[in-house]
């Protein structure tokens, strides 16, 4: 449990990372750092979209599996990291020019 | 009553082919309809073919009505029990899952995927636009080429050289060639012909004399000078002059003189040079006049290269003969057989003579900024790209077009293409760059087209071009004052010792030991100043070499 919280506020601390939402495989958010509207609007869109990348990786080859998905966007990028089962992590990161 | 017709036939004539004959007809029956029973008709509702009994009946189905409409995910997949509004019962279940085994695992496993590509992110902003300002550069893979599309080969039997291409300015694909005997004394025999190619006109021009023709008037010589007042001796090249009329050439031949004429009347020159360095007009001192240069961008200065191997740079509106040769080029150790402007950069020229290809610059008269190689052969012909700055083609005595890019590549040509087995007389290139007519021993005018990576010119090369003829022209200089140091001091340190010696031994040496004495002096003296020009060319490259470093 306090690994798990580690984790989390080091993810959060990074630079440009906005927020992080961890949903369980029913697409319920279970942790989260936003607020609850944005949460469950996010919960919401992005596990069709997971469920959709996943199965496409597994039709072209049933040996392969889905490890990240990065969808990024004008303004910010938004990175899932999908668990076996429930679709994980989600963080909001703003992108920054280097 | 019984109706019996008999037919009665022998058996051995059945089925014999039956013979019919018109007759006439015969009625036999007449039957005509019953009047009564026509008042009474009888309708019957019957088909008239005998077929199979359907029957049609239309039924309507309960329709199923379709709406399309989306849904909103408002909430995630709560357990039926679980009220979502209900806070307790939410936090409650939340707790509940957060304590469960995989999950902790799979985060803790998720987390560090997930820090690492926060942390890519972060070092990298790996989707910008790279090379926005860039524009697309074509990118020249293929080697470049020479293809030769034509061969235009002398009709007459004896085969004569080509001496002279001309390509026609108005960009057609017209191509004079100029047919002469460079052999001596075998001139009778051959007819002097000259021909257009793409025209296929036929030309007389006469050896000696300078001839004008007129395409527009069709095939006929429209004047030619008369003998006295021309060349005594074959008359090496003609160029025309750009003047208000229109009407002007001059030539230049190896009896030494250049002159000038106006087309309308050739039966005189207009003008007249000697070609003599010692500014005399003396015909027999004057140097052989083998190739002319003149730019229209300078129309009063022109060049003449001549067969001992120095450039002459002329004025021309000069007004005694005398002035009128400005200054010489020492050029190369045999005929200067082409000498031809940068059209880009007017002060730099090419020359080509006995084995190699010199540029020069205007400036600096004792040598040449840029020379190649010493070649196999002799080169013959040599013009500039009219579309590149840096691209220059040389022909040789062993047919082979040598194309040189000197930005590229100054030690070797770019391109050597062997055209044909005798030699290359005659080289020139087409207004647009991309033709190339050059005229051989045997007669053979060959066509070859050039790659575009050879004719298309690129960015900056003009600046690039320049720049280079500046920096050779710059360490020209550079040596020439420190020779000319070097020569004062030489002079000075020889003219004290010479004193000295006179004072000391006076007729006390006989002949004999004085030369050999003057031969050890001289080969001393020739040493230590070899080993100062070394040195001094050394550290003359190194501060060009440093030079362009800093640039």
């Amino acid at each position: 449990m306090a690994d798990v919280e580690e984790t989390l506020k080091r993810i959060q601390s990074q630079k440009g990372v906005q927020g992080v939402i961890i949903v369980n495989s029913e697409g319920i958010p279970i942790k989260t750092t936003l607020d609850n509207t944005s949460t469950v609007q996010y919960a919401g869109l992005i596990q069709q979209l997971v469920l959709m990348a996943r199965s496409t990786v597994r039709e072209l080859d049933p040996q392969n599996d889905l490890t990240f998905l990065r969808v990024r966007s004008k303004k910010n990028e938004i990175m899932i990291a999908p668990g076996e089962g429930r679709p994980g992590t989600k963080v909001r990161a703003s992108p920054q020019k280097c | 009553m019984e109706i019996v017709n008999v037919l009665m036939k022998r058996r051995s004539e059945f089925n014999r082919l039956r013979g019919f004959v018109d007759s006439d007809f015969k009625k036999l029956v007449d039957m005509s309809p019953d009047q009564s029973t026509s008042e009474q008709p009888i309708h019957k509702d019957q088909s008239v073919q005998a077929g199979q009994e359907m029957s049609e009946h239309e039924t309507n189905t309960v329709g199923l009505e379709f709406i399309s409409h989306g849904m909103n995910h408002v909430e995630g997949g709560w357990p039926k029990d679980i009220d979502h509004e209900n806070m307790e019962q939410t936090i409650r279940f939340r707790k509940k899952a957060g304590k469960n085994e995989a999950y902790i695992s799979s985060i803790l496993q998720l987390g560090s995927v997930m820090e690492l590509c926060i942390r890519q992110n972060n070092a990298i902003d790996k989707y910008e636009q790279y090379f926005e300002d860039e524009e697309e550069e074509e990118e020249n893979h293929n080697a470049p080429y020479a293809k030769t599309m034509n061969v235009l080969r002398d009709p007459h039997q004896v085969k004569r050289t080509v001496t002279s291409l001309s390509w026609s300015p108005d960009r057609g694909r017209k191509l004079a060639a100029a047919y002469s005997s460079v052999v001596f004394q075998q001139t009778s025999q051959l007819s002097t012909d000259s021909y257009i190619w793409d025209g296929c006109c036929i030309f007389q021009k006469m050896k000696v004399c300078v001839s004008y023709w007129d395409t527009r008037r069709g095939c006929q010589t429209v004047a030619y000078s008369s003998v006295e007042h021309s060349h005594k001796d074959p008359v090496y090249k003609v160029i025309w002059l750009q003047s208000k009329t229109g009407t002007d050439a001059f030539s230049a031949s190896t009896d030494g003189q250049v002159l000038w004429w106006d087309v309308r009347k050739l039966s005189e020159p207009t003008e007249r040079l000697i070609l003599d360095l010692s500014k005399e007009g003396n015909l027999g001192r004057a140097l052989g006049g083998i190739s002319l240069e003149f730019e229209i961008t300078m129309p009063t200065k022109f060049m003449v290269g001549t067969e001992e191997g120095l450039i002459i740079s002329c004025n021309r509106k000069a007004k005694t003969p005398a002035e009128k040769i400005v200054c010489t080029y020492d050029g190369h150790r045999g005929s200067v057989y082409a000498v031809q402007r940068n059209p880009f950069l007017p002060k730099n020229f090419l020359t080509v003579g006995d084995w190699c290809a010199r540029i020069w610059s205007e400036d600096i008269k004792e040598s040449s900024i840029i020379n190649t190689k010493n070649g196999v052969s002799e080169l013959m012909d040599a013009c500039w790209s009219p579309v590149r700055p840096s691209v220059f083609f040389t022909v040789k005595m062993n047919g082979v077009l040598d194309i040189w890019d000197i930005l590229f590549n100054q030690s070797d040509p770019t391109l050597s293409v062997k055209v044909c087995d005798g030699g290359l007389y005659s080289i020139r290139v087409e207004e647009n760059g991309r033709l190339v007519a050059c005229g051989s021993e045997k007669g053979e005018a060959t066509l070859l087209e050039i790659s575009s990576g050879l004719s298309v010119p690129q960015k900056n090369e003009k600046s690039l071009v320049a720049a280079m003829f500046e920096r050779e022209t710059k360490r020209e200089k550079i040596l020439m004052g420190r020779q000319r140091e070097i020569r004062l001091k030489e002079r000075c340190r020889s003219e004290q010792s010479r004193e000295e010696e006179v004072v000391r031994e006076d007729g006390e040496e006989s002949p004999q030991e004085l030369l050999a004495r003057a031969e050890k002096d001289f080969y001393s003296m020739v040493e230590v100043e070899l080993k100062r020009r070394r040195k001094g060319k050394d550290l003359i490259q190194e501060q060009v070499v440093c030079e362009d470093k800093q640039t």
